[in-house]
């Protein structure tokens, strides 16, 4: 549900809450304030009346209400003395109405100077309690559609355009990707809490970003450091090769040893070449050929395939061009071959289809499917390759990212195929 | 020949004096960019490997330093950073060749002897081996007068032997020379053991005075 609706309906229901506690209390008050004044206006009757009847006894003997509001009876004198005077709601037939309606009566009792006792009675016409409350609820009712009603105009209207800026820092978030080189824009805004929201979230982005460059650059440089002890393992163990000459034991020792190091020191490599390019240390661009460059690099490994008798059939079906890092290029290919011969199996066969928007290098292999979910992370390899990084096909996707290239993998008719895709635009 | 060697970490430092004094230069070293300074204000070298990342000053200063004051070193950057910018800033400064850390000792001394060979005046660029004549230029081997046949990569085989006759040549090390880096030994390098053996049998064929011997499977040798 939008924030809009949600005021909207909590507004709703408190509304319901406090105007019907409004209504009960505003109903009290009012008949309080009725009876208050009916009451001083019988009261003033009274003595009109009382003091006409000191002058003119014939008042005396009226003792109907018939079209007046008032009746006068003779009463005892002991009984006068002990009444008090008191108001009361009673009913009377209404010839206007035709019917009972309620009236409000005084029943007061006075005495003329010669010492007789009357009991006065006045009545007036009294508000109608339940078609007070019929109107009452009416009156609430509309108004409670009437608020509702610009409540949500308002909120429409009104909230909307003060909400905006939040929209518009929505639409930024989801907009950034941490990583690329945009930078976050809060949009601009005259609302504190906005403004404040803003300048928070902009804080915290940049620190996110200082915090993710810091690791990028902790990566490359941890990298870098380990090239020089790498350097110096290797050699020094070179230097002791050449003096253990004559040992066979030792010397196997030695070179199993350079082995591993110069294992870590392809890992430390790729771990570079892979911050490199997410780094965007790449940025020379040239047209490179595929078709020619795919041939290029297929030559360096003409002695690998051989040995391992492993046939390379080329498709062309068209020219392959491209804006593309030279550097990058190559690496790209030599890492998909060099995968395509590794996975291979001897006697095998490798075939190389060009194609106006990609290649395709489909391999023999493992008769399974690779898992499509792993095999472009890092530091994933099948079983049988523990000399290998992990990370070949992790730079290959580095290098689709950092184009906006599609690189993909099918298994078909026990074929595995991997596939490099250009972005239309190059 | 004089080689200076500019490099901040003693183990490597320690390491390629070692192994150059074997190939009978005279080397010197210097730790920092101070002492290299003075160094190459005062002497000249046939060869400086120079390694950029010095705690007190890039390298790449000492390079113009050095080709401001006209002198003629050659100059090979080692350098932790296997960068493309880096690499072209520095062959643009002057140097002559450029190597990234880590690297084989074999490989820098092909690399130190392709510089002072190109720096020869007498030129040719020729090496010659007993009855074998190695033209780097042509990129032709001559054994007894008669050219023989090699392609592009028994050539780089049998001269990466040739400049480091004599020492154990570790499998990999060969590898990187000749097939470039992205050749590691999750391919298991027995491919190589192949190419050898037609090498081999060329130079026999051909009667090259020389033997190339495999070192219990770890490597291979030139002996002469």
């Amino acid at each position: 549900m939008k924030l809009l609706n949600h005021t909207l309906l909590y507004l709703s229901a408190s509304l319901v809450f406090i105007l019907s506690i409004w209504a009960v209390v505003f109903y009290f008050s009012m008949m309080e304030e009725v009876y208050d004044s009916i009451d001083d206006g019988l009261e003033n009757y009274k003595m009109l009346i009382i003091k006409k009847a000191s002058r003119d006894s014939l008042l005396l003997t009226k003792s109907r209400f018939d079209e007046s509001n008032y009746a006068i009876r003779p009463i005892d004198r002991e009984f006068a003395l002990r009444a008090t005077e008191q108001f009361k709601d009673t009913s009377m037939y209404m010839e206007y109405e035709e019917d009972y309606e309620i009236m409000r009566m005084l029943t007061t009792y006075f005495s003329t100077p010669q010492a007789q006792y009357y009991e006065l009675k006045i009545i007036t016409s009294m508000v109608e309690g339940d078609d007070l409350v019929a109107d009452l609820l009416h009156a609430l009712l509309w108004l409670y559609v009437a608020v509702i009603a610009s409540a949500f105009i308002i909120n429409n209207w009104v909230l909307r355009k003060i909400w905006r800026p939040f929209y518009q820092l929505q639409h930024e978030l989801r907009g950034f990707k941490l990583g690329e080189d945009k930078t976050f824009n809060p949009p601009q805004t005259k609302v504190t809490e906005f403004e404040d929201m803003n300048n928070t979230v902009a804080e915290l982005l940049k620190a996110n970003i200082a915090v993710f460059q810091q690791q990028k650059q902790f990566i490359e440089n941890a990298s870098h450091e380990l090239q020089t002890p790498l350097a110096i393992a290797i050699n020094k163990l070179e230097l002791l090769l050449e003096q253990t000459q004559g040992k066979e034991a030792q010397v196997q020792l030695l070179a199993n040893a350079i082995q591993y190091l110069e294992r870590m020191t392809r890992l430390n490599k790729s771990l570079l070449l892979l911050s490199k390019i997410e780094n965007r240390q790449f940025s020379k661009e040239e047209t490179v050929d595929f078709n020619e460059r795919l041939r290029r690099q297929a030559d360096d490994f003409e002695e690998l395939l051989h040995y391992r008798n492993i046939q390379l059939d080329w498709i062309d079906n068209a020219k392959l061009q491209g804006r593309f890092n030279a550097d990058l290029a190559d690496v790209l290919i030599t890492n998909l071959l060099k995968n395509a011969i590794v996975h291979n199996y001897d006697g095998g066969w490798i075939t190389v289809t060009v194609g106006k928007d990609e290649f395709e290098i489909a391999n023999t292999g493992r008769p399974q499917p690779l898992d499509t979910d792993k095999m472009f992370t890092r530091f994933y390899r099948s079983a049988d390759q523990s000399s290998s990084t992990g990370l070949g096909l992790a730079v290959v996707k580095a290098i689709a990212q950092h184009y906006q290239a599609e690189v993909g993998y099918r298994y078909v008719d026990g074929l595995h195929r991997l596939y490099f895709r250009l972005p239309h635009l190059m | 020949m004089k080689l200076l060697i500019i490099e901040d970490e003693q183990g490597l430092r320690d390491n390629v004096t070692q192994f150059l004094q074997k190939e009978q230069y005279t080397v010197e070293a210097a730790a920092d960019f101070h002492s290299a300074m003075e160094k190459i204000a005062l002497y000249d070298y046939d060869c400086i490997l120079l390694d950029v990342g010095l705690p007190d000053g890039n390298g790449l200063n000492l390079l113009r330093a050095l080709k401001s004051k006209q002198k003629r070193d050659n100059v090979i950057i080692i350098s932790a950073k296997d960068s493309l910018d880096d690499k072209l800033e520095g062959l643009n400064l002057g140097a002559d060749d450029y190597l990234t850390k880590p690297f084989h000792l074999a490989e820098l001394n092909a690399r130190i002897k392709a510089v002072l060979r190109r720096k020869a005046l007498d030129g040719g660029n020729v090496v010659k081996l007993n009855n074998m004549e190695l033209d780097f230029n042509g990129r032709t081997l001559c054994i007894d007068g008669v050219t023989i046949h090699l392609n592009r990569k028994e050539f780089d085989i049998l001269a990466f032997f040739v400049v480091n006759k004599n020492r154990l040549i570790y499998k990999s090390a060969l590898a990187e020379h000749v097939w470039g880096d992205h050749m590691d030994n999750a391919d298991n390098f027995d491919f190589i053991y192949s190419q050898i053996k037609n090498l081999r049998k060329k130079l026999k064929d051909h009667g090259a005075n020389l033997e190339i011997q495999a070192i219990y499977g770890v490597g291979y040798k030139l002996t002469v």
